[in-house]
């Protein structure tokens, strides 16, 4: 049977796990479809009742993916439950009567290097680990001007004269790094956009910034948070965003030590997933003097349930305004988009009280 | 010096250890008392929303104990080593408790992957309270082998009651959820009641139980539910029934009872508790369950007598 390999999907890191999936593996990668609204329903329908969203999300992909042809799946797993997924995504899917392969990259919250290459070898019999290791590094560089250039997006989008330009400058961005040839073509690549980027005409002047802290997913993937940025840079708002890959993947371990220093007055020890590090951005927030933080989380999701007293009184030891936000496959937009609004007119009116 | 020991969460895997360890070192303590509405109550003001039922039950003893000691007893696991981690709420509920109440709980750490081990947890408490590291050590251990020769007994109480006849169910949970007067109790007593003998899936050697665990499903890496999952495949063949008792919303449980539930082929309900449950859908469900294991052990009994009598 040929074999075709999907991943599921977050965010627009889909062209970089692309574009390592094609040129390591000799056999075909499907790209997951954007989520959409059936593919929510698809995850729904088959999931447990209280599991987070996460779980119906990549669950409804897969479904979509394999209806599309694909028969082998990979999934990642991290500190919290998570790692429990592709145990009941596995058995789920089994059900459905499709006959797939089934990866997971990361085991107990580690990944062991030696079982993924033996995993990919199954796969494919001419997996080379020295190509391998080639286009990772170029991947993870791509991950991080990727990160780099949407902090940057993130700091202007709300202010641009021309509507949509940014984002339609980010799409091609992606169509050219999707086609990359080698590593310095992407160095070059990023630089032209850097600069196109710099070039975009914004009236940017005191402005209002809000941090958006929270659960990783919901965070990263834009269908599930309900365009949440977008959303806010409409009110002419800096948003603030600290998780992304590069993050998770480099930095995670080293910024946990410094939280753990600077926030011991809230919190003494790790508090599991990213619930410490969420503490310390809030407590960063409030020193920087932003207008406001948004919590956003999947709903039932524990380690952020647990850290939601603390942000509570970090919230009002700073003075910083905090809005909490839990989302569910069933949330409407509309009743995000009231409480934003609410949200800006306090901010703003305290901002002009000052 | 009076420590607070809320009766919650920890309390039912550890609690006799810590009485026995202060009793030993003769510090005076106080137990919240069981769970009732009050404390109820007072766990739903304190805790955020979406907590579980466990926790928001953890908060409420901690409320209570508030003002009638001068400090409490909320430890932190972290691990006990990569393959054998915990609950989140379980890291989480010393900076919790720290945070909502402002209480200096003591400082009791566990965690096997940085080598904080239980008797470094006990050293330390002991240091705070005021003694020297020989005599805690010595209380900790006394405490420790008198616990573990209760624990003995009771497994092979639970053991025992694997070969009677009765109709036998077995009852799987999170030892804080079965033991507690609000959430478990209720229904043990209520199957007690109706003549079913229950087996304890928590009274088993965790040696064997997390072997078998492991074995029936892969990479499963929470110590307690790899327990409960070790303890299912321990009594497959030989229970009429399971029953899944769980708080709303537990976040492993909602996916290890899905796992758990596809290995089954004995009768099986899943009971989800949450704070305004009544107690009386729960009988409903419950009798109609104990009819169905009593109609499936009726049965099989009355086909050995008809081929008895053809014989």
């Amino acid at each position: 049977m040929k074999k075709v390999v999907t991943y599921p999907q977050m965010g627009d890191y889909n062209v970089p796990i692309y574009y390592l999936l094609t040129h390591i593996l000799h056999c075909e990668v499907k790209k997951p479809l954007k989520i959409s609204d059936r593919t929510v329903e698809l995850g729904n329908k088959y999931s447990p009742t209280f599991v987070c969203m996460p779980f119906k999300y990549t669950l409804g992909t897969f479904l979509e993916s394999l209806e599309d042809g694909a028969n082998v799946l990979i999934q990642l797993g991290g500190g919290c439950r998570y790692g429990y997924y592709y145990a009941l995504q596995q058995e789920i899917i089994k059900e459905q009567g499709y006959t797939f392969e089934f990866i997971n990259l990361v085991t107990e919250g580690k990944s062991d290097i030696k079982k993924i290459i033996k995993e990919f070898r199954k796969i494919d019999s001419h997996f080379s680990i020295l190509k391998s290791a080639y286009y990772l590094f170029i991947t993870t560089k791509m991950i991080k001007y990727m990160d780099k250039i949407d902090h940057q997006i993130r700091k202007n989008i709300g202010f641009e004269q021309k509507k949509g330009e940014h984002l339609k400058l980010k799409q091609e961005m992606l169509t050219r790094f999707e086609q990359n040839k080698g590593y310095f073509h992407l160095f070059f690549t990023y630089l032209s956009y850097k600069r196109k980027f710099k070039k975009i005409k914004k009236n940017k002047e005191n402005c209002l910034k809000v941090g958006i802290i929270g659960e990783l997913y919901t965070i990263m993937e834009p269908f599930a948070n309900y365009d949440l940025e977008i959303m806010l840079s409409q009110y002419g708002i800096e948003v603030t965003r600290f998780t992304n890959a590069t993050y998770l993947l480099f930095q995670k371990k080293k910024r946990v030590k410094k939280y753990l220093k600077k926030v011991g007055k809230f919190s003494k020890n790790r508090l599991g997933a990213d619930a410490l590090d969420n503490v310390g951005r809030l407590v960063y927030l409030g020193e920087k003097g932003y207008d406001g933080a948004i919590h956003i989380k999947s709903s039932f999701c524990t380690p952020e349930i647990g850290v939601m007293p603390i942000l509570r009184r970090v919230s009002e030891e700073y003075k910083i305004p905090l809005l909490f936000f839990s989302f569910d496959t069933n949330t409407s937009k509309v009743g995000i988009e009231t409480r934003i609004e609410a949200f800006y007119d306090m901010i703003e009116m305290r901002k002009q009280n000052e | 010096m009076i420590v607070g020991i809320p009766r919650g969460l920890f309390y039912y895997y550890y609690g006799d250890l810590w009485t026995g360890f202060l009793d030993a070192l003769g510090v005076s303590y106080i137990l919240s008392e069981e769970t009732n509405r009050e404390i109820i109550d007072l766990g739903m003001h304190y805790a955020t929303d979406e907590m579980c039922l466990s926790m928001k039950i953890y908060l409420g003893h901690i409320a209570s104990l508030k003002g009638k000691c001068d400090t409490i007893l909320v430890p932190r696991i972290d691990n006990y080593g990569t393959k054998n981690q915990t609950c989140t709420n379980f890291l989480a509920a010393f900076d919790i408790v720290r945070n909502l109440f402002s209480l200096e709980p003591l400082t009791y750490n566990i965690n096997y992957e940085k080598m904080q081990t239980e008797e470094e947890a006990f050293k330390k408490i002991g240091k705070e309270l005021g003694f020297e590291e020989e005599s805690s050590l010595r209380a900790y251990h006394n405490a420790l082998t008198s616990i573990n020769y209760q624990r003995q007994k009771c497994i092979s109480k639970n053991i025992e009651s694997l070969r009677t006849e009765k109709v036998k169910v077995l009852v799987v949970g999170h030892p804080y959820n079965l033991h507690d007067a609000f959430i478990g109790k209720p229904i043990l007593d209520f199957l007690k009641k109706n003549h079913v003998e229950i087996i304890d899936s928590n009274l088993f050697h965790e040696n064997i139980t997390e072997e078998l665990g492991e074995k029936m499903q892969q990479g499963l890496y929470f110590k307690y539910s790899k327990n409960l999952m070790g303890s299912i495949a321990l009594c497959l063949d030989k229970v009429d029934g399971i029953v899944f008792l769980t708080a709303f919303p537990c976040g492993i449980d909602s996916l290890v009872n899905e796992i758990a539930f596809r290995y089954l082929k004995i009768p099986h309900i899943e009971i989800v508790i949450d704070e305004l449950d009544s107690m009386v859908g729960i009988e409903t469900r419950l009798e109609s369950f104990i009819d169905v294991l009593e109609r499936n052990g009726g049965h099989e009994k009355s086909s050995d007598v008809s081929t008895n009598g053809r014989l």
